[in-house]
């Protein structure tokens, strides 16, 4: 039986790990379905990573291979190719390995399965259904792993920062990308970023995005909405991420539509007390650092519920996402004086208003806010006192 | 002299029922050749549909339809074990929505009754919910069909064909037949791969059925009118809301929009029905694939927000008329199977049956042909994972092992497109659509593929 396992060996996995390492927890377990553990920078061939974990700035496959050097450094039990199958209540985890099926039990489990972006299938891009049409994730693996170009002259649609990074990764491996196309009004990273496409000479088109891929075999060209017509041989889908969350959907574990993670509290417990969840499986999506940070916060909690001293889970108050508001991690609030940690919340669109927290009977908190989707908002749970009686929080903007 | 010498017949067409056709005439100890002017067999019709096996309780009475889809049902339960190929046994309710539908339930157990599908019966409002706790409670009664079920519609042609390559048949892809000339009782065959002889032609060429007529006879007797019909696949999550095929009452034009479970544990919506000019263009749009997406949650609530793993287009070969366009020339030895709709993948081995009664030609059967197995895809078997020794998991999403996938490389019948890979093995088919997998696809398949998946190195 170990202590805890731990399904997916990205940033938020390893520093959980480490963290339990540290608090004298035994037998800590990675399940890394890959053969070897980092996540999704191991194919991100570009700074910045690990300021804050390492106080330098390293690429993203530089930062996997220390993450993964300090977890064996630390005495993690690392599993690798361990695919982790279904997960049952209690902290039973079914895994296939090349050597067989395996049944796992731990006495917590914590799931750290990552995010990934919205296929073409997920958006309903319509049109032929040609090769070459690709994620970013997917890019990255073909030429930081492989050493291979799915195309050459590609479309980009969407202008959050990893579309932007794609960019970068094309430039830098002999593919040109035709045009940026985005379906705001606006860059959606942050100025100066925005300002990138526009650097590298890449026609940008806003407000717009493809009505109609084209092509027999592989793809020839994308009709967008606003009638224009490029010639490209691929399409590369950047953003709109989701939560990796499949195993905790097909099992017993409670899922918020809103974040398409599973429920959690504070401590990051998932509706069965024997499973916690971290990184950007709770949401869509965070930096490397901030999942690192998040998946060690997570790890500590996780050793406190190991020696009983976490609070129970069933007196909790639900937090609702309200007007406005797309969705709040956590779900959930166990119930303790002073309450500690933060609400993580994204918008749907473009909002100018105030940010509210209200329980039945009484505003607990509020300011004026003016954000825009993809962007991170936080209010910090010890600026709040729930009366004694309230069973659920609203989280809202109002005008 | 033509390569491979004079055949005994040449089939036109690797789609379901050209795979089920060449399976029946090898098993019957003919010489044959099919030929496929695709990369695969199955890219035309045959590579998207609803992948039902239908009982043929709503088909027209006394059609050959009807018995082409009866005896190509028996023959799959038949024969399908031995092959491996899976069954889901779901059932069918064909659901009333409205006053009108629900009066029409009872002409359709009637008709049910008379095609030999005597267990179909009536269901309550009650029932029907008893049975799909998730169906919107809107449903006003329904019929159920016990014995329509589901099976993976890419792995049973693939294994007939295989069959049929197990025991001395033969497939050429890449070969399109151009033309033709019957003489001194044989066909001469020219095509994209060269001169071909036969001294019989079978032509399964589905939505090029009019257009191999016209090329090898000068005349045809129908014209295919091309008929497209998109589809939503739902993520595995939602394979636990219906259990059952969910099947509307239908009209004159078309089965309608279908619900079904499918083999692979994924919950599937379509097909629509849509005119069109191309045969080739599969296209989906957005308005049709959100219409179809809200339909399904229309009547399964539930499925609403449930993540869309995949969407396609089939295109069905129709004719200007509903029924089967099958003919028989003897005197120039040549038969059309045209006119093969949504019901083909239930109607190819009947229909191969027919083929065969149709020609009536003697032939040594082999005594103990050999009975190679399909890959195992289905989710509610056992699959290749679950066996030590497969190396790596290379598509996550849907667990296809580095294994499974070398053997679709290599095998009798290697895959020579990724649609091709896709369809033997699943890899990249399921929700993250080769987020994970393509790059490692795309290394695994190098100097595979005439379409490859990578464009070539990367000049970092």
């Amino acid at each position: 039986m170990l202590d805890v396992a731990i399904i997916g060996g990205g940033p938020a996995g390893i520093a959980a790990a480490l963290t339990l390492k540290a608090r004298g927890v035994r037998r800590v377990a990675i399940l890394e379905r890959e053969a070897v553990l980092g996540g999704v920078p191991r194919h991100c061939g570009h700074p910045p990573f690990g300021l804050r974990e390492f106080g330098r700035i390293l690429t993203g496959p530089a930062y996997a291979r220390r993450l993964a050097a300090l977890a064996e450094e630390a005495g993690v039990e690392i599993l690798p190719r361990y695919s982790v199958t279904a997960l049952q209540p209690g902290g039973v985890v079914q895994a296939a390995t090349p050597n067989g099926a395996a049944t796992i039990r731990a006495r917590r489990v914590l799931l750290a399965t990552g995010a990934r972006e919205a296929p073409r299938a997920a958006r309903f891009v319509g049109g032929d259904r040609p090769l070459g049409v690709l994620n970013t994730g997917a890019l990255q693996a073909y030429v930081h792993l492989h050493g291979l170009a799915p195309f050459r002259r590609p479309v980009v649609v969407g202008t959050e920062l990893v579309g932007l990074s794609a960019l970068a990764t094309c430039r830098s491996h002999g593919i040109r990308p035709v045009a940026v196309v985005e379906a705001g009004a606006r860059p959606v990273a942050r100025w100066p970023l925005g300002l990138f496409p526009k650097l590298l000479g890449i026609p940008t088109y806003f407000n717009d995005g493809i009505e109609e891929i084209r092509g027999h075999g592989r793809v020839e060209a994308v009709r967008l909405r606003g009638g224009r017509e490029l010639t490209c041989d691929g399409v590369l889908l950047t953003g709109r991420f989701l939560p990796e969350a499949s195993l905790a959907r097909l099992s017993h574990l409670a899922l918020d539509p809103g974040s398409l993670g599973p429920v959690i509290d504070q401590y990051g417990r998932c509706s069965d007390g024997a499973y916690f969840a971290a990184g950007n499986l709770l949401r869509p999506i965070e930096t490397a650092g901030w999942s690192f940070r998040e998946g060690a916060a997570i790890g500590g909690y996780i050793a406190d519920d190991l020696a009983g001293g976490l609070p129970a889970m069933e007196e909790s108050i639900n937090i609702v996402a309200g007007e406005g508001v797309k969705f709040v991690v956590p779900q959930r609030l166990a119930r303790v004086t002073p309450l500690r940690g933060r609400l993580q919340l994204r918008v749907e669109a473009a909002i100018s208003g105030r940010l509210r927290v209200s329980s039945e009977e009484a505003v607990l908190y509020k300011r004026r806010i003016s954000t825009r989707p993809e962007r991170r908002i936080l209010i910090e749970l010890d600026e709040m006192r729930p009366p004694r009686e309230a069973r659920q929080l609203v989280v809202e903007i109002v005008p | 002299m033509t390569l491979g010498g004079m055949f005994d017949v040449a089939i036109v067409g690797g789609g379901v029922v050209g795979c089920a056709v060449t399976r029946r005439f090898v098993l019957e100890g003919a010489k044959v050749v099919l030929l496929e002017k695709g990369a695969d067999i199955l890219s035309g019709a045959s590579k998207g549909n609803s992948a039902i096996l239908h009982t043929g309780f709503d088909a027209p009475p006394d059609s050959l339809e009807l018995a082409c889809m009866q005896a190509g049902y028996a023959e799959y339960m038949e024969i399908r074990e031995r092959l491996r190929l899976p069954v889901l046994e779901t059932g069918a309710i064909v659901a009333a929505w409205t006053e009108e539908e629900l009066a029409k339930l009872p002409g359709i157990v009637a008709q049910a009754h008379g095609n030999g599908a005597a267990d179909v019966r009536l269901l309550t409002r009650a029932e029907v919910l008893a049975r799909e706790p998730e169906l919107s409670g809107r449903v006003l009664g329904g019929a159920l069909v016990p014995r329509e079920h589901v099976i993976d519609p890419w792995s049973a042609p693939l294994a007939y064909v295989l069959q049929a390559l197990a025991n001395g048949g033969e497939v050429r892809r890449h070969t399109e037949v151009l033309g033709g000339r019957f003489a001194d009782g044989a066909w001469r065959l020219e095509t994209s791969g060269g001169p071909v002889e036969a001294a019989y032609v079978i032509n399964c060429a589905g939505l090029y059925g009019d257009v191999v007529d016209e090329r090898l006879t000068g005349a045809t007797a129908f014209s295919i009118k091309p008929r497209k019909g998109q589809f939503v696949v739902f993520d595995k999550a939602a394979a636990k809301l219906l259990r059952t095929i969910l099947l509307p009452v239908p009209t004159e034009r078309t089965k309608g929009i279908v619900v079904t479970p499918t083999a692979f544990g994924n919950l599937l919506v379509g097909p629509t029905a849509e005119e069109q000019e191309s045969r080739e263009r599969a296209a989906v749009d957005e308005p049709t694939l959100r219409m179809l997406a809200d339909k399904a949650a229309e009547l399964v609530p539930a499925l609403a927000g449930m993540p869309v793993t995949a969407v396609y287009a089939g295109i069905r070969p129709a004719t200007e008329r509903k029924e089967y366009r099958v003919r028989v020339e003897a005197e120039r030895h040549y038969i059309v199977l045209g006119g093969i709709r949504s019901t083909g993948l239930t109607a190819a081995l009947g229909l191969a049956q027919q083929a065969w009664r149709l020609y009536a030609r003697p032939h040594a059967a082999p005594a103990a042909p050999l009975w190679p197995q399909a890959p195992r895809l289905a989710e509610h078997g056992p699959r290749d994972w679950q066996s030590p020794g497969y190396g790596e998991i290379v598509c996550h999403c849907e667990m296809v092992t580095k294994r499974e996938i070398e053997a679709a490389l290599d095998g009798p019948l290697p895959a020579q497109d990724y649609g091709g890979l896709k369809r033997r093995t699943r890899a990249g088919m399921g929700r993250c659509q080769g987020f994970y997998c393509n790059a490692r696809l795309a290394e695994i398949t190098l100097g595979r593929f005439a379409d490859p998946l990578a464009v070539g190195a990367e000049h970092a």
